[in-house]
């Protein structure tokens, strides 16, 4: 049995994963990183994205929204502000907010234009990044 | 003595109060299970997040972030969050006091004040004031992190434009479902958060930053907005069905009291009333001897 680490994701609404895990990758901000047994300890920030993890038989595929994750003690710690099992993902839901999102990007011209313009491609990416997760 | 109808009437409709004060209750009582739920929910959060901020700001230079900067206090702007509702009691009417008394405090030391009102009791009590500069009402029913992202990020925005210079949340700390006090907490500047044991401090050393730790700051501060702000209205709204849990108990034991009274009045004006026909019966007899 290859060496585990404990994976962690913890959101405002509570705690989502809590196990033993062979590798984590997530979505860092520059770039996609793994994180195996023993990691360093280590600080990173955590971006719109896919986190996946693979326990001895299976592989589990996760959306996380913006954050950041810690890893110490053989440990790694997920602070994120939402976090989907992607079999719990309802994609309708997420197609119709992505055509949203894309619509309003495509107007832009409003008086807030750059805050709705920000707003709406954060909905886009998470839109994007559920209907990945949900495909996995 | 008032007449027999009257007192009927009115013991009806104090029964009648009774019965709706009995079922806000048990509704707050419902109500307050799932605040209390999502205020429990929200804890591993905190805590890990601030563990992770005083590792962060153990070895940070306050003036490399611009929302760590303290400056001159000129104006200083008060988050306060209320509930929407009211019928809780004292629980709006004590945050919105101690509002009022940090505006005077503040007013004699020459500053201003401006007001940002979360809840729709503190936008009905400080609107007269002339000062709030900002209203979120109608959202303390059904809240989530994104509406405390809204209110930190626009508080953070007035910090950044020099239009204040200090932000205090104002809320009310839940305790206990019997008792919540109204606490102010600074949000910014941040402040470095004091570590509680030496072990997280010890660490700070070896840690990889991905990015650097600047730009892992820059993006935690606003995160650290968001949970001071989602954390104060989870309180304000656990708080708020605690105290109309107790309001409408009161107010139940209190209808209790006034029937129990009433119907001393009612038993008392119909004996009267048997008494007086009874006289009338007999003098009537005895005036046919």
């Amino acid at each position: 049995m290859a060496e585990q680490i404990r994976l962690e994701v913890v959101t405002p609404g509570g705690s989502v994963v809590d196990e033993d895990v062979n590798i984590v990758n997530a979505p860092g901000y520059g770039g996609d990183f793994g994180v195996l047994a023993h990691h360093a300890p280590m600080l990173s920030t955590i971006k719109i994205g896919t986190l996946t993890y693979e326990k001895e038989k299976s592989r589990e595929a996760l959306m996380v929204s913006g954050g950041f994750c810690e890893v110490s003690n053989n440990k790694i710690t997920f602070l994120v502000e939402s976090a989907e099992f992607g079999r719990n993902i309802d994609v309708e839901r997420a197609m119709r907010a992505k055509e949203r999102a894309e619509k309003r990007l495509a107007q832009g011209k409003s008086h807030d234009e750059q805050l709705n313009i920000a707003r709406a491609e954060a909905a886009l990416q998470r839109a994007l990044a559920r209907l990945k997760v949900a495909k996995l | 003595m008032p007449s027999l109808k009257e007192v009927k009437t009115k013991i009806s409709g104090v029964k009648k109060t009774s019965q709706i004060t009995k079922a806000m209750n048990m509704v707050a009582a419902a109500k307050l299970r799932g605040a209390q739920e999502k205020m429990e929910a929200f804890r591993p959060y905190t805590s890990k997040f601030n563990e992770a901020m005083s590792n962060l700001s153990a070895g940070a230079n306050p003036d490399q972030f611009p929302l760590m900067e303290t400056r001159e206090v000129k104006n200083v702007e008060l988050v306060v969050v209320t509930s929407d509702r009211g019928l809780c009691g004292s629980f709006n009417a004590n945050i919105i006091k101690q509002a009022l008394r940090m505006m005077e405090a503040y007013e004699k030391e020459g500053k201003t004040v401006n007001f940002v009102c979360v809840g729709k009791k503190a936008h009905q009590a400080l609107r007269k004031t002339g000062k709030v500069r900002k209203s979120y009402t109608a959202i303390m029913a059904h809240f989530q992190m994104f509406n405390a992202r809204e209110i930190a990020s626009d508080v953070a925005d007035q910090f950044l434009k020099g239009a204040c210079d200090k932000v205090e949340v104002l809320y009310s700390e839940f305790k206990s479902v019997a008792s919540q006090r109204p606490v102010a907490k600074q949000m910014l500047p941040v402040q470095p958060i004091e570590t509680e044991g030496e072990t997280a401090n010890k660490q700070s050393g070896d840690y990889i930053y991905e990015p650097s730790e600047e730009e892992i700051m820059d993006v935690l501060q606003p995160l650290y907005l968001n949970v001071v702000v989602y954390a104060a209205m989870l309180e304000v709204g656990a708080g708020e069905h605690a105290a109309r849990m107790t309001a409408m108990d009161n107010a139940t034991n209190a209808c209790k009291d006034i029937v129990s009274n009433l119907t001393v009045v009612y038993n008392k004006a119909r004996q009267a009333a048997v008494t007086n026909e009874l006289m009338d019966i007999v003098g009537g007899a005895e005036a046919l001897k």
